[in-house]
């Protein structure tokens, strides 16, 4: 399976770490090509090109890749039991991470909320 | 013809520019809802050389997104629904229709010759005629914890997240189609499904409540409801109280929830006519309660709602609409 979105894709550990060396605020989400999935891609595309959100570097990554388990295995996603796994860096730490479907409006809130200018 | 001025810059060959542009916010017509229903709508409307915009609140696709593999659309041997999506969306954009999602409808005057829709609290739009094809949406329980556990134990998709519960006791909801079918689906997981249904008997069709009954590990739990999620970092519990009244306290590691969908017609109540289920009523042109003003997809009052149906409507409503704005 690969991820069929226009984001860019993350596919191993080094590129999740190189990520969020090098950019202050990162979202990443981790999933399929499911119906819960879609959703939280499409509103990413639609963010990165909103000027608003241009501080911010999205990116997505294949749940089933091996190389995702520093996503997977991530303290933060202990207990989560639906896809994606979203997560939000900023300055290469973890802020926030959440599970399962999230509207835009949801997503919009976390990035106000943890990413604000 | 109302034009908004937008300002783009741009460099071509190493020359800084600044490109005025003007923005349409004046169309023919102005299609609510980016599903099956609505681009099939924009497509015919667009290739009839009307001028096309189609609002949509989430992601372009609507519940066929929710979908898979389809393998029951005429011509096509199995595609996900994300990618006919996909394709659909492309072929109304390659026809000149003007897409924008991920909006929020504030506000529609739909009465009159012109009809204003408001996105965003901020943007105006004028047409003659208006397409609600806002589809439906999956129905929530609606009590206690849903919120605060979905991904930590509740789910809403077998296919998207049943391989979380290997070896674990869950509960399916509801007792339709989906719900069996699914319950089937996630015992190649779980150790044990309960299926929990509200009435004393089931909705699905008769194979797929034979199938689910032969079924060694589930269990059915009838006339009875799901009153309150409840768990600490992740789902522990649910009460659930049967038609008796007596109320159980019940240990389980997830609960899905398949209750059926509800058509997303709350922004119109009071504006269109909608029957008990709030459905949009139409006539057999698909014309709702107000002139120019169609309806189609599974927003409006219909029996059977499926992908191939939904584009049968935007394409009634596309013909209708433009009719309308000819005569």
């Amino acid at each position: 399976m690969v991820l069929q979105t226009n984001l860019q894709h993350v596919a191993s550990e080094k590129d999740v770490l190189e990520v969020i060396n090098n950019n202050e605020n990162v979202m990443i989400c981790c999933g399929r090509m499911g119906p819960m999935c879609v959703p939280v891609y499409d509103a990413m595309e639609d963010m990165e090109k909103d000027e608003a959100y241009k501080h911010v570097a999205f990116r997505d990554m294949l749940f089933d890749n091996p190389e995702a388990a520093i996503i997977r295995n991530a303290p933060e996603c202990s207990g989560f039991m639906g896809l994606p796994f979203t997560m939000y860096y900023k300055n290469g730490k973890v802020v926030k991470a959440t599970s399962s479907l999230q509207s835009m409006e949801q997503v919009k809130e976390v990035l106000n909320a943890e990413f604000a200018k | 013809m109302d034009n908004e001025n937008a300002i783009s810059f741009y460099i071509k060959d190493g020359i800084f520019a600044i490109n005025k542009i003007s923005m349409n916010t004046d169309f023919d017509v102005i299609i609510i809802g980016g599903g099956p229903a609505g681009l099939t709508a924009g497509i015919y409307l667009a290739r009839a050389k009307m001028s096309v915009l189609i609002l949509n609140e989430g992601s372009i696709g609507g519940q066929m997104v929710l979908t898979h593999q389809i393998e029951n659309y005429p011509g096509i041997d199995s595609i996900s629904g994300y990618m006919l999506a996909r394709t659909m969306s492309k072929q109304a954009e390659k026809f000149g229709c003007i897409i924008k999602s991920n909006t929020k409808i504030s506000k529609l005057e739909l009465e009159g010759e012109q009809k204003t829709i408001t996105i965003n609290d901020k943007e105006n739009f004028t047409a003659k005629v208006v397409i609600l094809a806002t589809g439906g949406k999956s129905r929530s329980l609606n009590v206690p914890g849903e919120n605060n556990f979905s991904g930590k134990g509740i789910s809403y998709c077998a296919t998207c997240d049943g391989d979380f519960f290997q070896d674990r006791d869950i509960i399916v909801v509801g007792g339709g189609n989906s719900a069996l079918e699914e319950a089937v689906s996630l015992t190649q997981y779980a150790s044990s499904v309960t299926v929990v249904h509200q009435f004393d008997h089931f909705q699905a069709y008769e194979h797929a409540i034979e199938e689910a009954k032969a079924n060694e590990k589930i269990s059915f739990v009838m006339e009875s409801e799901i009153l309150e999620f409840s768990g600490e970092q992740n789902l522990q519990k649910v009460k659930i109280r049967d038609k008796d009244n007596n109320i159980e306290d019940k240990n389980i590691d997830g609960v899905f929830i398949f209750i059926g969908y509800i058509p997303q017609t709350e922004f119109v109540e009071n504006i269109v006519e909608l029957n008990s289920w709030n459905e949009i009523v139409v006539d057999d042109k698909l014309q709702t309660s107000v002139a120019g003003v169609f309806a189609a997809g599974d927003a409006r009052a219909t029996r059977v709602r499926q992908i191939t149906t939904a584009t049968a409507d935007g394409t009634v409503a596309a013909l209708q609409a433009i009719e309308y704005i000819l005569k």
